[in-house]
């Protein structure tokens, strides 16, 4: 396909888990990311769901290259991102921008938004021209409905939603082609998130935007994408049309996972049928044998231990599947059988806290 | 004869140099026995604070609690601190949204369950581990007699909620108040935890005060719901009533601006527009004002009151969302 803007094949993020007085001792890995492939087309907004620590956010961030890639390949607009460094890799950083979820904990309570705003310009050498910039300041501003009286306040002068306006405008302030966006409405209250949620659209269709949005939320997700990837412990598990996905979930986790979103409306909850799993997401320093998903699956059969399925494609639509028995699922041949709980320990898997660093990973991965 | 009574409960925090924050302005409800209410709104809408308010937990000094908390006709904020304790636990369960919050970390998990039980049942420390066992195995907790000896950060979040849960049901209360049980936790350990709640409830008549942010929670599971914005209800209705056809703006704005799963995938969803940072004092008419599409004149000057309204719903709007007529 020659309209994917971002081509991303066997991506691996795995982090060290140290051990040690001087943690200088690696004891194992967290797979964060383990072995995904996507495609986003220009234009689109491809939405990114999953579980907290499936490995959501270290692919946007691998992605990046804020995480360094243990291995696999990214290609943006035909380049290969992983082969560049230096000043390519500064220039090319332009081209990608971020939006997180948390607009206060991502922005500089000392900097006033004008600082904030520029910064991103500075890093691009593009503030040489005083008002050349400050015209760009005050049009970034405006697309996303904050006045030019913004400029000189600081953050915990705006409200959240507010906030995420600025968090918004950091990453367009360069003329990004894609936007990264991780969890950018899941901190603030329904009425806001809708405020984002349209904004976002909105400045898709004017500046011919796409988008990667990653997000635990379903419905936001169902709302906003034209395509959904599901992840499940480093593994994208399905994709799909976000309809089709709704309509036809092929992958017992989708199922799943769908089927536990609350829907506000009594009438539908009453009449609505479960599937709920058993026990908790497994570690990602971990995982199942074969298919990660095994230990929760009330489909799993023998092979699922021994052999990870791949994504491949399901049918005629596109859809795209990692189960070995989709088919047999789908049909109603396989039929559902008991899961027993597996207890799962809070383990050496938990991020360290620093952001936005680039942070060591594996990057000597033995060729299998 | 309501369970629970709470009659015009307010809230007022007041720190040295600051202005008074009202954080609840005169609440009112009741749960009747075996009856799941719902607490929705936004947040730093009054939620915590008026369940925190109802159990005697809000911090000693620097704030002001006026009005009554009925429980089975006892004014619960007339009550001294250690009747209150026996109270607490024994009549009303509480659970959080952070468990290891509530959960002592140093505290193997049998033993916290079976002090409960110990205080409030006077068992012996052997026969309430005993009894520890059936409940951490009735809320799903898998190996039940291993878990006894365990610490909480040992489980998961899903696991240590259903540890809580287990101690908060533990002496049969006739309430149980959850404050965002679900919201820490992921999507599928979630749609467990309600099944959970719901079935408990149910099996054991026990009361349900659920607050959350969550409509869809509140959905599949509340009998009555109250919608909190500032402080104050401004909706009560039945859940099928209030979904199928809020009265109040505010209501309304939230319902239709929710994504939702089942629904068609439209271009935009409706906004409500501002933030609570333009609301005007409940004082000054209502407090939405600034932010409603149904704005009128009459929204102005005078607090809006909460009217009555069918099953036992109520109201607080001078110019509500029309009925639907049917065509
Ligand atoms: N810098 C890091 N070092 C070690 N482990 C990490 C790091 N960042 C994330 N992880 C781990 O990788 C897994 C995936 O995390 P993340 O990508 O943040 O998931 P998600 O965004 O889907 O919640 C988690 O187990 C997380 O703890
Ligand atoms: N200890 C406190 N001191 C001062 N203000 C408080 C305190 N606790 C809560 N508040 C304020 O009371 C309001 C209601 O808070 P809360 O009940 O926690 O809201 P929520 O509906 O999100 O649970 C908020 O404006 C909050 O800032
Ligand atoms: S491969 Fe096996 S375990 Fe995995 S989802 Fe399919 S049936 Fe379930
Ligand atoms: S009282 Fe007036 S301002 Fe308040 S919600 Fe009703 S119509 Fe809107
Ligand atoms: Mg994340
Ligand atoms: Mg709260």
């Amino acid at each position: 396909m020659s309209d994917a803007l971002v081509e991303i094949d066997d991506l691996k993020v795995h982090f060290p888990i140290k051990s040690g007085l001087l943690f200088d001792r690696t004891v194992g890995y967290v797979y964060a990311v383990d072995g995904v492939s996507l495609k986003i087309s220009r234009g689109e907004t491809y939405g990114l769901v999953g579980e907290s620590g499936c490995g959501k956010s270290t692919l946007g961030r691998g992605l990046l290259r804020l995480v360094e890639p243990t291995s696999g390949r990214i290609t943006f607009d035909g380049t290969d991102v992983r082969a560049l460094s230096g000043e390519r890799m500064r220039l090319f950083r332009r081209r990608i921008q971020m939006v997180f979820q948390d607009p206060m904990s991502s922005l500089d309570p000392r900097q006033s938004v004008e600082s904030l705003l520029v910064e991103g310009l500075k890093a691009q050498d593009l503030h040489r021209n005083k008002a050349e910039a400050q015209k760009r300041l005050r049009s970034t501003l405006d697309s996303v409905g904050l006045p030019a009286s913004a400029l000189t306040k600081y953050p915990h002068e705006f409200s959240g939603g507010q906030r995420q306006r600025i968090g918004i405008a950091r990453a367009l302030v360069l003329g990004p082609e894609l936007i990264v966006a991780d969890e950018p409405v899941s901190a603030l209250d329904v009425s806001i998130q809708a405020q984002v949620v349209n904004l976002l659209g909105d400045l898709q269709d004017s500046l011919g935007l796409t988008y990667l949005v990653i997000a635990h939320d379903l419905a936001v997700i169902r709302h906003i994408s034209d395509t959904i990837g599901v992840m499940y412990l480093g593994s994208l598990v399905e994709e799909a049309d976000a309809d089709q996905l709704y309509e036809r979930p092929l992958h017992p986790y989708t199922r799943a996972l769908l089927s536990a979103v609350p829907i506000p409306d009594p009438r539908v909850e009453d009449r609505r049928e479960r599937m709920l799993l058993v026990g908790d997401l497994p570690s990602p320093a971990d995982p199942p044998s074969g298919c990660r998903f095994r230990t929760r699956c009330p489909w799993s059969q023998t092979r699922c231990a021994e052999e990870r399925p791949v994504l491949r494609v399901f049918d005629d639509s596109g859809q795209r599947v990692a189960c070995h028995f989709a088919e047999q699922i789908h049909s109603g041949e396989l039929t559902p059988h008991e899961v027993r709980a597996e207890l799962v320990r809070p383990g050496a898997d938990a991020a360290p806290a620093v952001d936005n660093e680039l942070i060591p990973t594996r990057t000597d991965l033995p060729t299998q | 004869m309501p369970l629970l009574d709470v009659r015009d409960l307010s809230v007022v925090f007041q720190r040295k140099g600051t202005a008074p924050v009202r954080a609840v302005d005169g609440v009112s409800f009741t749960v009747e026995p075996g009856q799941t209410v719902g607490l929705v709104g936004e947040s730093g809408c009054g939620k915590s604070v008026t369940s925190l308010a109802i159990m005697g937990l809000l911090p000693r000094r620097g704030n002001k609690v006026t009005g009554e908390v009925l429980f089975s006709d006892t004014d619960l904020l007339k009550l001294r601190p250690r009747d209150l304790r026996d109270w607490r636990g024994r009549d009303i369960g509480m659970i959080f949204q952070d468990p290891l919050s509530s959960l002592n970390p140093v505290i193997p998990l049998g033993v916290q369950v079976a002090e409960v039980l110990e205080r409030h049942q006077g068992r012996t420390r052997q026969a309430a581990l005993k009894q520890a066992r059936g409940l951490l195995d009735a809320v799903g907790i898998p190996d039940p007699a291993r878990r006894l000896k365990e610490f909480p950060h040992q489980l998961s979040g899903g696991m240590r909620q259903r540890a809580l849960i287990a101690i908060a049901l533990a002496c049969k209360p006739r309430l149980l108040i959850a404050d965002e049980p679900t919201t820490a936790l992921d999507v599928t350990i979630q749609a467990q935890i309600l099944t959970l709640l719901k079935e408990l409830v149910d099996d054991s008549g026990t009361a349900l005060v659920m607050i959350t942010h969550d409509l869809g929670v509140v959905a599949g599971l509340c009998d009555t719901v109250n919608v909190l914005y500032a402080g104050k209800v401004v909706e009560r209705a039945h859940r099928h009533d209030l979904f199928a056809e809020p009265r109040h703006p505010y209501t309304h704005g939230l319902l239709q601006s929710v994504p939702r799963l089942d629904a068609d995938r439209g271009e935009r969803l409706h906004q409500i527009r501002g933030s609570v940072s333009d609301n005007i004092p409940w004082s000054e008419g209502c407090a939405f004002a600034p932010r409603c599409d149904r704005v009128i004149d009459d929204c102005i000057g005078d607090t809006v009151p909460l009217e009555p309204t069918y099953r036992a719903g109520a109201l607080r709007c001078t110019n509500p969302v029309p009925k639907e007529v049917p065509v």
